[in-house]
């Protein structure tokens, strides 16, 4: 690929043109990838490395080219594996992933004297580039002047304003994409050293009649407030408490809908398809489905959030207010980032480690990420929640299931920095120390587009989740919870009248293959009160966890297809001594709780820990340390819980 | 022509050895500055890793460069800084590392 060095323009067929877009974090950078490609991008992974790779086609004035959006980063000096990619995609002499065919560079007009040193750098690796300049708007209100042409001829490169987001700039961008092989690649690149890059930096700002911004009043309004001491602290605290609060006050009328929608479909079809396929239908695809589609208003809703939260620039406050925090448990600022995305999927959460520089961090934060409460543990946690707590208890303003669902948070994050704090102890020796910094980008306005791309894909994947790993399993675990099959001969012999259709069906459920599997592994879960049907639950729970909810699903509509939830808060289980007790008493459904708290019951986690540190011993401990814990604390709970009921 | 991460790796940034007085109280370090101080970046203590300079340097604390205190952390860790236009934490101890003139 030496052909793009030198400064000669790249001549490629129109249509495979690729571009790629550099540029340091709160640069605007991931706003306007969204607003060039839409929806229309993919995601993949570098080889060799786990690194998430965002490609999308843009339509230029002239066809389409592919952008490529790169991990944003403040130097090609790169210290981390995220920006160790950036690095080798844009240096043409290094063969191990392909080079693109230009660069654009975007450059935030309020930072742009430290912005000004990427772009030399970038300029160094003599690919055709342009610039695009993001928050022109927010320079101007603050004061700030900015010559755009004459920065253009001062850096010798093509300099495209834009208000990221709105459409005319765009069209400037896209007519601009279109031609790449015309953007130039100076023939003398800036300097890199240090003295050298100043001076270029100050003739280069001197020219474009370059003034900084003043410092952001309304930021620095907020901010005495959201970091101050003591108010900020608290403001943090509420903030959090609001955000669980609201998951359950909002989505709750929305999934009552849902599921009312789901039960009553359910029955329909229980009356009027008979036979094993009319309980396949009822009992596996809308019990076991819908038990899980009806958390899509608060997967929804926890994303809206986050996205506003990090679209908004507090996400960045809530990190420095951690940070401490963060420390006492060897880890810094970053991770809490990492840690507060593995609220949404453990997955990401792991994946976001690659920003962080240090080897041990990295593996520290690993192991602790899969505590944090994913979305999947949300469904486990609405269902068992419902099931312990009634609705309309409440605390003054405060309503008891959100109180309990805060704690089950809470408790997450607690357990997992004591396991970071634990992890970086053992895995013993002193890496290099890696510097921590973290930008204080001023508060900005959520851009709509954003945030919806944001929910939008968090919706899909769990969607596509639904589709793939929960249908599949529900309906393995359908087969598994009706076979060996019964006829009329096995319910005589049994003394069971074969029409009456609750008795046959909970035969078949009671000596079924899972019923066998569950009853295998009873000596396990027993002193924590879990029956055979919580243990198949369990068990199917480690394809995925919300799979334990359509478990339960399925169970219970086997017992009642027209409202499974009754029969779930009716379900009885030997008491032990001789009598009854109900299934999902107060111990059990606390045991329970416990145990998906602390269990890694996600093959997919699993999967993606040995992707990222290659080796399945960190997978294995995880997954062992967080069973025994899971089972000691649910075992604690229970005894307790038994005790004071 | 070389990788353009070699030739990044290879800049040399200048090293200010701080008196023994100085580097006890860190009152010629970033981190001995009060909230509202303003001062200008000299270099970078000697004992510094290579690459953690380099990096301070390419997020603006380049010498020269004029930097004000905006604030500290609710238990005086991480501290926020004004550099080059915009505003960034640093933990004390990355501070320290910033040799200033005030």
């Amino acid at each position: 690929m030496a052909h793009h060095h030198g400064g000669t323009a790249v001549k490629v067929a129109s249509g495979t043109t690729r571009v790629a877009l550099v540029g340091s974090p709160n640069s605007g950078k991931t706003t306007l990838f969204n607003a060039l490609t839409g929806l229309r991008a993919k995601t993949g992974n570098y080889p060799g490395v786990t690194v998430a790779r965002f490609e999308g086609s843009v339509r230029t004035t002239d066809g389409e080219i592919v952008l490529e959006d790169l991990p944003g980063t403040y130097s090609l000096d790169a210290i981390s594996p995220d920006e160790q990619i950036v690095t080798q995609v844009l240096d043409g002499e290094d063969l191990s992933v392909a080079t693109p065919d230009a660069v654009l560079v975007l450059l935030d007009a309020t930072t742009l004297r430290r912005s000004l040193g990427l772009l030399a750098q970038v300029l160094q690796v003599g690919l055709p580039t342009a610039v695009v300049l993001t928050f022109g708007d927010e320079l101007a209100r603050r004061q700030g002047e900015l010559d755009v042409p004459a920065l253009q001829r001062a850096l010798g490169v093509r300099v495209i304003p834009v208000v990221a987001g709105t459409r005319d700039d765009l069209g400037v961008l896209r007519e601009e994409l279109a031609r790449p092989d015309s953007w130039q690649a100076p023939i003398v690149p800036p300097p890199v050293d240090s003295t050298e890059l100043r001076e270029w930096a100050d003739s280069v700002l001197d020219t474009a009649g370059y003034r900084l911004p003043e410092a952001d009043r309304r930021t620095a309004r907020i901010d005495s407030v959201l970091l101050h001491p003591v108010w900020g602290t608290a403001v943090f605290f509420v903030t959090m408490f609001a955000f669980f609060q609201v998951i359950f006050t909002l989505a709750a009328p929305l999934q009552d809908l849902v599921q009312a929608g789901f039960d009553w479909l359910a029955g329909v079809i229980a009356d009027n398809v008979h036979g094993p396929f009319g309980g396949f239908l009822s009992s596996a695809l809308i019990g076991g489905v819908g038990s899980v589609l009806v958390f899509l208003p608060q997967i929804v809703l926890l994303f809206l959030m986050i996205a506003v939260l990090e679209g908004s620039g507090y996400l960045s406050r809530a990190a420095f207010l951690m940070d401490r925090i963060m420390a006492r448990a060897g880890l810094e600022g970053r991770a809490f980032v990492a840690l507060l995305s593995a609220l949404a999927c453990a997955i990401p959460g792991i994946m976001a480690t690659r920003s962080l520089p240090s080897a041990r961090d990295r593996i520290a934060t690993m192991m602790a990420a899969p505590l944090m409460t994913c979305s999947a543990r949300l469904t486990v946690y609405v269902l068992l929640v419902g099931l312990l707590v009634d609705p309309s208890t409440r605390f003054g303003p405060v309503g008891a299931q959100g109180l309990v669902m805060f704690c089950l948070y809470l408790g997450g994050a607690l357990a997992a920095m004591g396991t970071a704090w634990l992890f970086k102890k053992f895995t013993g020796r002193h890496g290099p120390v890696l510097p921590f910094y973290m930008e204080m980008p001023s508060y900005r306005l959520p851009r709509a587009r954003s945030v919806a791309v944001a929910v939008w894909d968090a919706a899909k994947g769990f969607l596509s989740k639904v589709g793939r790993i929960i249908l599949v399993v529900t309906i393995v675990l359908w087969l598994l919870l009706n076979l060996p099959a019964r006829g009329t001969s096995d319910f005589r012999a049994a003394g069971i009248n074969p029409d009456d259709t609750t008795a046959t069906s909970s035969y078949v459920l009671d000596h079924s293959f899972a019923a066998d599997a569950g009853r295998a592994v009873e000596p396990v879960f027993e002193p924590l009160g879990f029956d055979w049907r919580i243990n198949v639950g369990v068990l199917a729970s480690l394809s995925a966890r919300e799979v334990f909810v359509a478990t339960l699903g399925q169970v219970a509509a086997a017992d009642n297809p027209d409202s499974p939830t009754t029969a779930l808060q009716q379900m009885q289980t030997p008491d032990g001594h001789g009598g009854e007790r109900k299934l999902f008493d107060a111990p059990t459904t606390a045991a329970l709780l416990t145990f998906f708290l602390f269990a890694l019951q996600c093959m997919s986690t699993i999967g993606v820990m040995r992707r990222e540190t290659g080796t399945w011993r960190w997978p294995a401990i995880a997954f062992g340390y967080m069973f025994a814990l899971a089972w000691t604390m649910a075992f604690v709970v229970h005894s307790v819980v038994s005790a004071v009921a | 022509m070389s990788l353009v991460s070699e030739i990044l790796a290879g800049r040399q940034l200048p090293a200010v050895e701080a008196s023994q007085a100085d580097a006890d109280t860190s009152a010629t370090s970033l981190a001995g500055l009060r909230v509202g101080d303003e001062a200008a970046v000299t270099g970078f203590a000697a004992a510094a890793p290579a690459a953690t300079t380099r990096r301070l340097h390419d997020l603006g604390f380049a010498p020269g460069a004029p930097i004000s205190v905006i604030r500290k952390a609710p238990l005086g860790d991480p501290i926020v800084f004004r550099v080059a236009g915009y505003e960034i934490a640093l933990r004390r101890e990355q501070a320290k590392l910033i040799r200033v003139d005030a």
